[in-house]
C-alpha cells in the first residue's frame, strides 16, 4: 500500500522551514512515519510475481540497457579497461545494431577524462559519464578533501557525479552536518548531476533509508541511490520500493521530481524486469527513463543481451557471445 | 476393535514423489507438470514423474555450466574415485534399482537383476578409464625440433544426453558414464517412458560426492527437451542416443548452429561390451609444445 510519507499538513513547497535549523531538520526526520517492514517486503515481493513476456519484454530488456550505469570501481581499473567499458556501453551487442546504449559509464573520478575522451572517439558523446567522488565508497574524509575531490571529477568531464553520504554522521544523528554536505557538494557540482549513495547496508533500518532520502531530497540531490556495490547488502527490492514511495511523496510535496538508482547485486535481466515493474506500480510512467531510473551494474548487461538474442533468435545464448568486460 | 493382526496390514503404503535433478538439488519441473509412468507390461500406474519444460532444460544448463570448471579441473583420479563411488551406492540399492527396471521394462525378476548388474559393472568399468584414458588417446608426438610435443584429450564442457528410450538403467549408465568420467558435465533427459531408474540414479548421484551439477537429469517428452537442448548456444555437445530418426535429423541440424560434436543414434546394443567411442566422442585434443632443457 502506498505509504504517504509526507506530513499531512505539509502543502507544496512548504519543506523550506524544516531545514532552518538542526533542531527543526530533526523533529521532521524523526517525525516521518515509521516504515512497516512486513507490508514494505510483502509488497515488493508480490510486484516480483509478475510475468512479462513476448513484446512487453523485448520493451523491458531494451529499456533497462538504456538505464544502465555501466560501472567499474575496481582498485585495478586501468585506462585500457575503461576504455573497453565505452565501446562496450556505446554498442553492446555488435552483433545486433539495434541495441541501445547504456546511458552513462560509472568510474572513478581519476578515469572520467579516460571514460570522456574515449566516448567522444566512439562517437557516442550522448552516453554520461559518471564519477564517483567524496571519498567513495567510505565517505571517511575531511570535507574539503570531499570538495576537491568532486571538482576535480567535474573538471574531468564528469556529467555525472555520485556521492556518498557520511554514514558516522547520520547514524550519530548529526543531521544537519549531512546535509550541508550534500549541498556544498551540490554546488561543488555546477551543471553536473549530482547522485547521492545512502550505502542501505550500512543504515540498518528501514526508518533510516526513508529519513536519508528525505534528507538528500531536501537538500537537492537529484537522484538518490541505494549502495555502492562495495558492502555485503546492496540494492533490495524492498529498499529501492522505500524510495521510489520516497520520491513519488516528495514531487506531491513539493513538485520536484528526483530520480532513483538501484545499484550492486542486480545480475539478472529477471531482476532488473522486477525492478522496473515496480517503478511502473510505484512511481508510473514519468520514472520510467533512463533520466530517472538508473541500474548501477556490470554484469547485468550480459544477461540483458543474452535474453535479448534468446528473444530476438529463439535459442538460449550463452556466456560465450557476450564480451567478459 | 481391530486386532494387532489387522493392525499391521492396515498400514498405508508410502509413495515415492519423483523429482528432477539439478544443480545437486531435487526441485519440481518450473511448469508443474507432471505425468503418468506406467508399468511396462500391464500399463498399471506406477508413479507420477516430472514433465519437464524448456526452462527447466535451461537452467540444468546453467547448473552444468556451473560445475564444469571444478569437475574438469579436478584430477583424473579423484574423478575416477567418485565414479567409483557411485558404483558402490548403487550396489547397495541393487533390489531396488532391479525392481524398478523389472516394471520398467517389462522384465522378469532375474533378468532385471542381471541387467542391473551388468549397469552397475559398466559403471565401474568406465570408472576405470578416468585416468587411463589419456595415455591410450594422448601422447608424445615426434616433432623436428628441439620440443617435447604432447597431445592430451580435455572435456569438451557441456554435454546433452538423450538417454536410451528401451533401456532404462543399463542403457542410461552406457551414454551417462563415459560423458562424466572425462570431465565433461551432463544434462540429461531420461526415456520417456522408463524415467524411473534414472531419477533414482540422481538420488544415488547426490549421495556419492559427484559436485551438484555435474549430472542434472530432466524426465520428460525427449523432443519438447532436446529441441531447446540442441540450439542452445552453451552446450558443447549432444548424444542423440535416445532420439528417432527423424527427430535427430532435426536436432543434428539446430546443432550445427553453434558446430556442436554430435553422437548419432546407431541402434546401440546396450549388452554389448562398450568401446572408447563414447569417451573420445566428448573429447578435445590439446597439443603443447615445450623446449626440451638443454
Amino acid at each position: 500500500m502506498p505509504t504517504d510519507a509526507a506530513p499531512r499538513d505539509a502543502g507544496r513547497g512548504s519543506l523550506s522551514d524544516v531545514v532552518t535549523s538542526d533542531a527543526a531538520l530533526r523533529r521532521f526526520l524523526q517525525g516521518l512515519p515509521g516504515v512497516d517492514a512486513v507490508g514494505l517486503e510483502a509488497r515488493a515481493a508480490a510486484l516480483g510475481t509478475r510475468s512479462i513476456k513476448t513484446t512487453a519484454k523485448a520493451y523491458a530488456l531494451d529499456l533497462a540497457i538504456s538505464m544502465i550505469d555501466l560501472t567499474t570501481l575496481e582498485g585495478a581499473d586501468t585506462p585500457g579497461k575503461v576504455r573497453s567499458l565505452c565501446a562496450k556501453g556505446a554498442r553492446p551487442d555488435p552483433g545486433d545494431r539495434s541495441t541501445p546504449r547504456v546511458a552513462a559509464i560509472c568510474v572513478y573520478g581519476d578515469m572520467a577524462a579516460v571514460a570522456k575522451e574515449a566516448l567522444a572517439e566512439l562517437g557516442a558523446g550522448e552516453i554520461n559519464v559518471a564519477s564517483v567522488a567524496t571519498a567513495f565508497p567510505s565517505g571517511r574524509a575531511a570535507m574539503p578533501v570531499k570538495l576537491a575531490d568532486t571538482r576535480d571529477a567535474v573538471a574531468a568531464g564528469a556529467d555525472e557525479i555520485d556521492m556518498v553520504i557520511d554514514r558516522g554522521a547520520f547514524l550519530a544523528g548529526r543531521y544537519m552536518q549531512v546535509f550541508e554536505e550534500i549541498q556544498e557538494v551540490k554546488a561543488a557540482c555546477g551543471a553536473a548531476h549530482l547522485k547521492v549513495i545512502f550505502e542501505n547496508g550500512e543504515l540498518a533500518t528501514y526508518d533510516n533509508i526513508r529519513r536519508a532520502s528525505w534528507l538528500a531530497m531536501l537538500a537537492g540531490a537529484d537522484f538518490i541511490k541505494t549502495s555502492t556495490g562495495k558492502v555485503a547488502v546492496n540494492a533490495t527490492p524492498p529498499n529501492t520500493l522505500l524510495m521510489l514511495e520516497a520520491v513519488r511523496d516528495f514531487r506531491a510535496a513539493t513538485g520536484r521530481q528526483v530520480g532513483v538508482k538501484p545499484a550492486g547485486g542486480i545480475r539478472t535481466a529477471k531482476d532488473a524486469i522486477k525492478y522496473l515493474v515496480m517503478v511502473n506500480e510505484t512511481v508510473g510512467d514519468d520514472w520510467l527513463s533512463p533520466d530517472w531510473f538508473r541500474f548501477g551494474a556490470s554484469s547485468l548487461l550480459n544477461d540483458l543481451l543474452m535474453q535479448r538474442q534468446k528473444l530476438s533468435t529463439g535459442r538460449y545464448s550463452g556466456p560465450d557471445y557476450v564480451t567478459v568486460d | 476393535m481391530s486386532t494387532p493382526d489387522t493392525h499391521s496390514s492396515a498400514r498405508l503404503s508410502v509413495l515415492k514423489t519423483y523429482k528432477l535433478y539439478v544443480g545437486g538439488k531435487f526441485p519440481r519441473s518450473e511448469s508443474g507438470r507432471v505425468y503418468e509412468v506406467t508399468e511396462a507390461k500391464s500399463g498399471q500406474w506406477l508413479a507420477n514423474a516430472p514433465l519437464a519444460s524448456r526452462k527447466d532444460a535451461r537452467d540444468a544448463v546453467v547448473a552444468a555450466r556451473k560445475a564444469f570448471g571444478g569437475w574438469s579441473g579436478a584430477t583424473a583420479y579423484n574423478r575416477g574415485q567418485i565414479l567409483y563411488r557411485i558404483a558402490e551406492m548403487l550396489e547397495g540399492r541393487r533390489e531396488q534399482f532391479a525392481a524398478e527396471v523389472a516394471s520398467a521394462e517389462g522384465l522378469s525378476k532375474a533378468k532385471a537383476q542381471a541387467r542391473t548388474d551388468a549397469a552397475i559393472d559398466r559403471w565401474v568399468w568406465y570408472a576405470g578409464w578416468s585416468d587411463k584414458l589419456a595415455q591410450v588417446v594422448g601422447g608424445g608426438n615426434p616433432v623436428a625440433g628441439p620440443f617435447f610435443n604432447l597431445s592430451t584429450p580435455e572435456p569438451t564442457g557441456v554435454v546433452a544426453v538423450l538417454a536410451p528410450r528401451s533401456s532404462s538403467l543399463l542403457g542410461l549408465v552406457s551414454v551417462l558414464a563415459p560423458v562424466i568420467v572425462t570431465g565433461n558435465t551432463a544434462v540429461v533427459v531420461a526415456s520417456k517412458a522408463a524415467p524411473l531408474p534414472a531419477l533414482s540414479l540422481a538420488e544415488v548421484l547426490a549421495t556419492s560426492d559427484l559436485p551438484g551439477g555435474v549430472v542434472n537429469m530432466l524426465s520428460g517428452d525427449t523432443a519438447e527437451l532436446a529441441r531447446p537442448l540442441a540450439a542452445h548456444q552453451d552446450v558443447n555437445a549432444i548424444d542423440l542416443a535416445g532420439a528417432d530418426a527423424e527427430l535427430a535429423a532435426e536436432l543434428e541440424g539446430a546443432a550445427a548452429e553453434n558446430l556442436k560434436r554430435v553422437l548419432r543414434p546407431d541402434g546401440d546394443d546396450w549388452a554389448a561390451e562398450p568401446g572408447l567411442e563414447r569417451m573420445t566422442a566428448f573429447l578435445e585434443t590439446k597439443t603443447v609444445w615445450h623446449p626440451i632443457g638443454a
